[in-house]
């Protein structure tokens, strides 16, 4: 743990002194090249809003109702079928449409179970092995403007389900059940 | 799709709301989401500025396509249809490292970036290939060390918080190939369609 701790402080320092000392050596205008990239990213930020404004809104929503808790209980029996532990379908079912959500499920999970049990271990494998398919896909299309986004969102919610049947296996093999 | 989801997600809502006596605080839950959707975009500008400005001097310098040309073998397969040395693939390549690393703020100003570059290359307002791939990508997450949930496991008295590195980076690993394995199929799948 204190080698991985060292590195994340690390890296990003490193990083900019690579980066200032290559693009001094190559003689680029560091500072104004800087200042030009960065105003794109402002712009970049300001375009995104209505993209995040509308999704979270929505998101919001569905949540707030009470909606998605009986979203979740419909298709439980289902997951738990496919063999699925009923403990864990919540955060599978939230994973790909909220991050907040999920980040707030896994922290329960971890609470009330316990994080070395096995429905711990499996929260935390769960939730640093996927993705919020619907955050990524509304941040990277919304910013560039693709509007026809073909079966992106088909693709990026198989890949979900596959990551999570992954967790389940690993976790089972390495830990046992 | 995603019109369907996102009406869907609120029409269900609503209705419910109407049913279960939550209408409050959906009400609430409006006004407080638009409000942190004004906030998260707020907290991108400083990412996006400092990530986008310093990418700049790493572009104009050529350290973005000296990093191309290092992993090309590997990327080039992924993304048949991105030209050699395009800034398109500096950009891929910077958007993965930085998720593997585990600098989620450094990756998202770098995919944006990626998606603009592969955008000016296909000229239409339609996801290319190489985008949904790059997404399945980034969807299935190639996160090697998991620090949020390390730290979450840490708060709650883990006795080994970091056990489950081993099995994010399985799990992770299975989940990205499957996610290339699916793209794969959808584009075959569409190009039979078309052809």
């Amino acid at each position: 743990m204190p080698i991985i701790a060292t590195v994340s402080v690390w890296i990003i320092p490193c990083i900019i002194l690579v980066v200032f000392i290559v693009g001094t050596w190559k003689r680029v205008p560091t500072y104004e090249t800087f200042v030009e990239g960065g105003k794109e990213g402002g712009k970049m930020a300001f375009s995104l809003l209505p993209f995040l404004l509308g999704m979270m809104v929505s998101i919001a929503i569905f949540r707030a109702s009470g909606a998605m808790d009986a979203f979740v209980e419909f298709f439980s029996p289902i997951l738990t079928l496919v063999g699925i532990p009923a403990d864990i379908v919540p955060l599978a079912l939230v994973r790909p449409i909220s991050g907040t959500a999920a980040i707030g499920m896994t922290t329960e999970l971890i609470a009330s179970h316990g994080p070395d049990s096995f429905i711990g271990r499996l929260a935390s494998t769960m939730q640093g092995s996927t993705d919020t398919t619907l955050y990524i896909i509304t941040v990277y299309f919304g910013a560039v403007g693709i509007k026809r986004m073909g079966d992106a969102l088909k693709v990026g919610l198989l890949a979900d389900f596959i990551g999570i049947i992954a967790s389940i296996v690993v976790v089972s093999i390495v830990f046992g059940s | 799709m995603v019109n369907i989801i996102w009406v869907l997600m609120a029409v269900i809502g609503i209705i419910y709301a109407m049913f279960f006596g939550t209408m409050d605080d959906v009400n609430e839950a409006i006004f407080q989401s638009a409000d942190d959707a004004v906030m998260l975009s707020i907290s991108l500008v400083s990412v996006l500025v400092f990530w986008l400005g310093l990418m700049r001097i790493a572009e104009e310098s050529g350290l973005l396509l000296a990093l191309t040309k290092l992993f090309r073998p590997i990327i080039a397969k992924l993304f048949p249809d991105i030209p050699r040395d395009h800034p398109a693939m500096g950009y891929i390549l910077s958007n993965i490292s930085a998720n593997v690393f585990g600098l989620g703020n450094a990756a998202t100003p770098m995919g944006i970036k990626a998606m603009e570059e592969m955008k000016k290359l296909g000229q239409s307002d339609q996801a290319s290939r190489s985008m949904i791939t790059f997404l399945a990508i980034n969807t299935s997450s190639i996160t090697l060390i998991p620090t949020t949930v390390i730290a979450i496991r840490m708060k709650y008295d883990s006795i080994t918080p970091t056990e489950i590195v081993g099995t994010t980076i399985m799990a992770t690993f299975i989940s990205t190939i499957g996610a290339i394995m699916i793209d794969r199929l959808f584009f075959h799948l569409r190009s039979r369609r078309n052809s």
